[in-house]
């Protein structure tokens, strides 16, 4: 089976949990045998060192291809292209007219400020900069040989519509998220246009969750036996075997955590509404925003006027090694989501024996019966809980093993072996 | 001579409301919630299966005979919500043909922690049953049949009961059946009833169930099981929750007609009758003793007390429960009792039980819980405000636990209000 993949940086580069998935997935389906031609957007003068390394950056499509060591049946290709993950237009705009900016001083410009656009670097605006990724992938893809196109999530499905047709080759749309769960009511029509026309055009769609399939199916004029649903999975590093004195802190002061963006979607205002309740019965307590996001600065005013601001903790952006180590500190995890179409960090607390209360309104409720879940928006119940997780070591203690051993049956391997099964019934289809 | 022993374990505990942290008041029990659940059950099994059992015992005579044991809580709930349901106890115990069994009053595991707590429950019980059925009960059975030999060596110190019965469960019996009457080790006059798990499941459990290799179970062709005791035993102990009757095995499953017709089946062949558990214990002498070491119990397919006690949180919920002990009759205030009491209902540990949470059909039978974490952190904070009650002033630093470092003026704010 030959997949052509238009996916996302793989972690530690990630700002969030899509580029964890894609790793998960594709790292299992390698693990399967499936072969791989994995397509990302990626910037080539970016400061970040990335896993992958261009052998020819000044080739138009960028197009060197080069593999890594432990994914043998992968091949990467990536595409100059500033488009993140979780981005929308404005902030797409701000990271071009920044880079335009870094380029101008660089080159030492002063005086005129004409907006310099290399021309075929990228676009201006993130509508056709989405587009012109859909033209290079499909140059890209004349080359390739595949059986079936795979895309994940929205600005990648224009590339997947383009590659399917000009190879007559059927399209999977992977939804890891709406535009729903991203902006509430207030969509962007464009993203939402760019999102439906990627379900209706494509031959199978395979949603993280029911409750993600659920909305496509309402809100997307989808049909249901289009959409199938594939849980995400967590990568097992053997973080279950710390041991257990590790976990225990020299002071007495307990640490709950919310880890993940802090954007309206993830719900950090009800988090702190809940911090404060806590607050009124436990003292020793802090409260550990660990992320960045659109609300960040918001949250640390609101911190303020809930007049808990010395309690509460912000730690940006954490990769790595660091995440491991906040996971140690933390007495527990959790994720008050508005919406949330799956949800890989949950997963990834308990694996490091944090247990976790959860949103009602989360995918990953549906494959977790060992955590707490609340309704994201009843603060009290998540307060009381909060407490009594604190306050009741068995509680803890029992959240933790049963957890952590739920979440080993959770493998991206089943995810992979789905994926591979949605392929052949695709392929005899068609 | 086959004699069939029906029993009936009768029962529903006092549910506990959504108790959170924040909740300071006195009201711990859903009154909304266990009126209805009790109407529910006295309407689809308790009403007609008392009709019915009622029906065929003056039509056979006096030949069908059964037993009850129903627990205190639930008289206190059918008291206030379903009293049409007492005056068909009391026909049935006037027929002379219905025995009553003893147990603890709150159908608890205090036998487990506090023996002095255990006989008050017990006598407090039997109390009821003479107050309501005019009898006292000479046969006793613990919480669920949990049972071992010291349980046994306690029955028979309190002088006053002639059997004891118990699950004939696997592990304790071997190669020996359940058909007869034995000896409980250590003691000497009381006799031993065991529950025949085989027969009673049928019943009970796959009754309705039609991927059984048995199924439909008719009444000719359970008779013709009993008769096949003839020989091999003595007793047939069917031992089972009242429940089944209307509620585990619905009415459109049959089980009415099937228990309708049942006395008749089984008395066709003149070696069988029925007999309550006292008539079982006088008319039939022990052919060995059983030693039960450790404690066994009815529930699950472990036998054991995996059910209440499997996890850290209902061994915690349990220990912390029966440490309150002395500070409670200390207070000497009865409604605190009877609410301490009423936590003691060994439901509250049953719905904290972890081990089938993804699948586990019977723990979620009526239970208000949707994960067994929700039931522990719920009572928890019940207990808390219980134990508040208890200690004199300044209740609020129990609650506050941990915390050491609240500025003053908080502090004063609390002592003044």
């Amino acid at each position: 089976m030959k997949v052509f993949m238009l996916g996302w940086e793989f972690p530690p580069f990630i700002s969030g949990g899509l580029g964890t998935a894609c790793y998960g997935l594709t790292k299992a389906m390698d693990q399967l045998g499936i072969k791989i031609t994995f397509v990302l957007p990626k910037m080539v003068d970016s400061r970040y060192a990335t896993h992958v390394k261009l052998l020819s950056p000044h080739c138009l499509a960028s197009a060197a291809s080069f593999k890594t060591r432990n994914l043998t049946n992968v091949t990467f290709r990536a595409i100059n292209s500033p488009l993140q993950p979780y981005s929308t237009p404005e902030v797409y705009q701000q990271q071009i007219e920044e880079t335009l900016r870094q380029k101008q001083i660089q080159r030492g410009k002063t005086g005129l400020s004409g907006q310099v656009i290399s021309g075929t670097d990228y676009s201006g605006n993130m509508y056709t900069e989405v587009h012109r990724y859909a033209a290079i992938a499909t140059e890209l893809a004349a080359d390739e040989d595949f059986e079936v196109v795979h895309a994940h999530d929205w600005m990648t499905y224009p590339a997947g519509i383009a590659v399917a047709a000009m190879s007559r080759k059927p399209l999977i749309v992977h939804v890891h998220s709406t535009e729903f769960d991203r902006s509430g009511e207030h969509v962007n029509q464009m993203i939402y246009d760019i999102e439906r026309q990627g379900m209706h055009a494509a031959d199978k769609i395979i949603a993280v969750s029911y409750l993600t399939r659920n909305i496509i199916i309402s809100r997307y004029g989808v049909s249901g036996d289009k959409v199938e649903v594939v849980h995400n999975g967590v990568e097992r590093n053997g973080g279950g075997n710390w041991p257990f004195e590790q976990n225990v802190i020299d002071n007495d002061e307990k640490i709950v955590l919310f880890l993940g963006r802090i954007t309206m979607q993830k719900g950090p205002e009800y988090f702190l509404q809940a911090a404060k309740k806590v607050l009124e019965v436990i003292d020793n307590v802090k409260f550990v925003m660990a992320g960045s996001g659109d609300m960040m600065h918001r949250a640390v005013e609101m911190a303020a006027e809930l007049g808990i601001g010395s309690k509460v903790l912000f730690t940006g952006f954490l990769r790595g090694e660091d995440v491991r180590k906040i996971y140690q500190m933390a007495d527990l995890f959790v994720m008050p989501s508005v919406s949330e179409p799956f949800g890989l960090v949950p997963l990834e607390a308990l694996e490091n024996d944090v247990p976790v209360i959860i949103s009602k309104q989360s995918g990953v409720s549906e494959v977790l019966s060992h955590a707490l879940k609340v309704d994201f928006w009843d603060v009290n119940e998540i307060a009381n809980k909060v407490i009594a997780v604190l306050r009741y070591p068995p509680l803890k203690i029992t959240l933790q093993s049963h957890g952590n051993f739920e979440v080993r049956k959770l493998r991206w391997k089943d995810s992979a072996e789905k994926c591979a099964r949605i392929y052949d019934e695709t392929l005899v289809a068609v | 001579m086959a004699s069939v022993c029906f029993y009936f374990q009768v029962h529903q505990p006092m549910r506990l409301r959504h108790y959170t942290v924040f909740d300071k008041n006195e009201y711990y029990f859903d009154d909304y919630n266990n009126g209805f659940i009790c109407r529910k059950v006295a309407n689809k099994c308790y009403l007609p299966a008392n009709r019915l059992l009622l029906n065929m015992i003056r039509r056979m005579d006096g030949r069908f005979k059964i037993a009850y044991s129903i627990t205190g809580v639930l008289l206190e709930q059918l008291e206030t919500y379903s009293p049409e349901v007492m005056s068909t106890f009391d026909a049935l115990a006037q027929t002379g043909c219905v025995e009553f069994l003893a147990e603890t009053y709150y159908h608890s595991l205090s036998f487990l922690y506090s023996r002095e707590e255990f006989i008050e429950q017990v006598n407090k019980h039997t109390e009821v049953i003479e107050h309501y059925f005019g009898q006292k009960p000479r046969i006793f059975r613990n919480t669920e049949l949990i049972y071992n030999n010291d349980l046994a060596c306690l029955i028979e110190s309190m002088d006053r009961f002639d059997g004891i019965i118990s699950e004939g469960a696997d592990h304790i019996l071997g190669y020996r059946s359940p058909n007869f009457v034995y000896h409980p080790q250590g003691c000497e006059k009381l006799k031993l009833l065991l529950k025949n798990y085989s027969l009673s499941d049928d019943i009970a459990f796959r009754f309705s169930n039609r991927g059984w290799s048995e199924w439909p179970l008719t009444a000719e062709k359970f008779a013709r099981w009993i008769n096949d005791v003839n020989g091999n035993g003595y007793v047939v102990n069917l031992f089972m929750d009242y429940e089944t009757l209307g509620e585990h095995q619905w009415a459109d499953t049959g089980i009415f007609n099937f228990m309708r017709h049942l006395p008749e089946e089984i008395l066709r062949h003149p070696d069988n009758d029925f007999k309550t558990p006292s008539e079982i214990v006088q008319s039939y002498q022990p052919v060995g003793t059983v030693d039960v070491p450790h404690l066994t119990s009815w529930a699950d397919t472990e036998r054991d007390l995996s059910a209440w006690l499997g996890n850290p949180m209902q061994s915690n919920a349990l220990h912390e429960i029966y440490r309150l002990e002395k500070k409670i009759k200390n207070a000497g205030d009865e409604q605190i009792m009877a609410d301490w009491r009423r936590l003691q209902t060994s439901d509250h540990f049953y719905y904290m039980c972890t081990k089938y949470f993804a699948d586990g059909d019977v723990h979620k039978y009526f239970n208000p819980y949707g994960s067994p974490y929700d039931s522990y952190i719920n009572f928890m904070n019940v207990l808390n405000n219980l134990q508040s009650r208890c200690s004199e002033p300044l209740p609020e630093a129990n609650i506050r636990g941990i915390s050491q470092n609240k500025n003053t003026a908080d502090v004063q704010t609390q002592t003044a209000g």
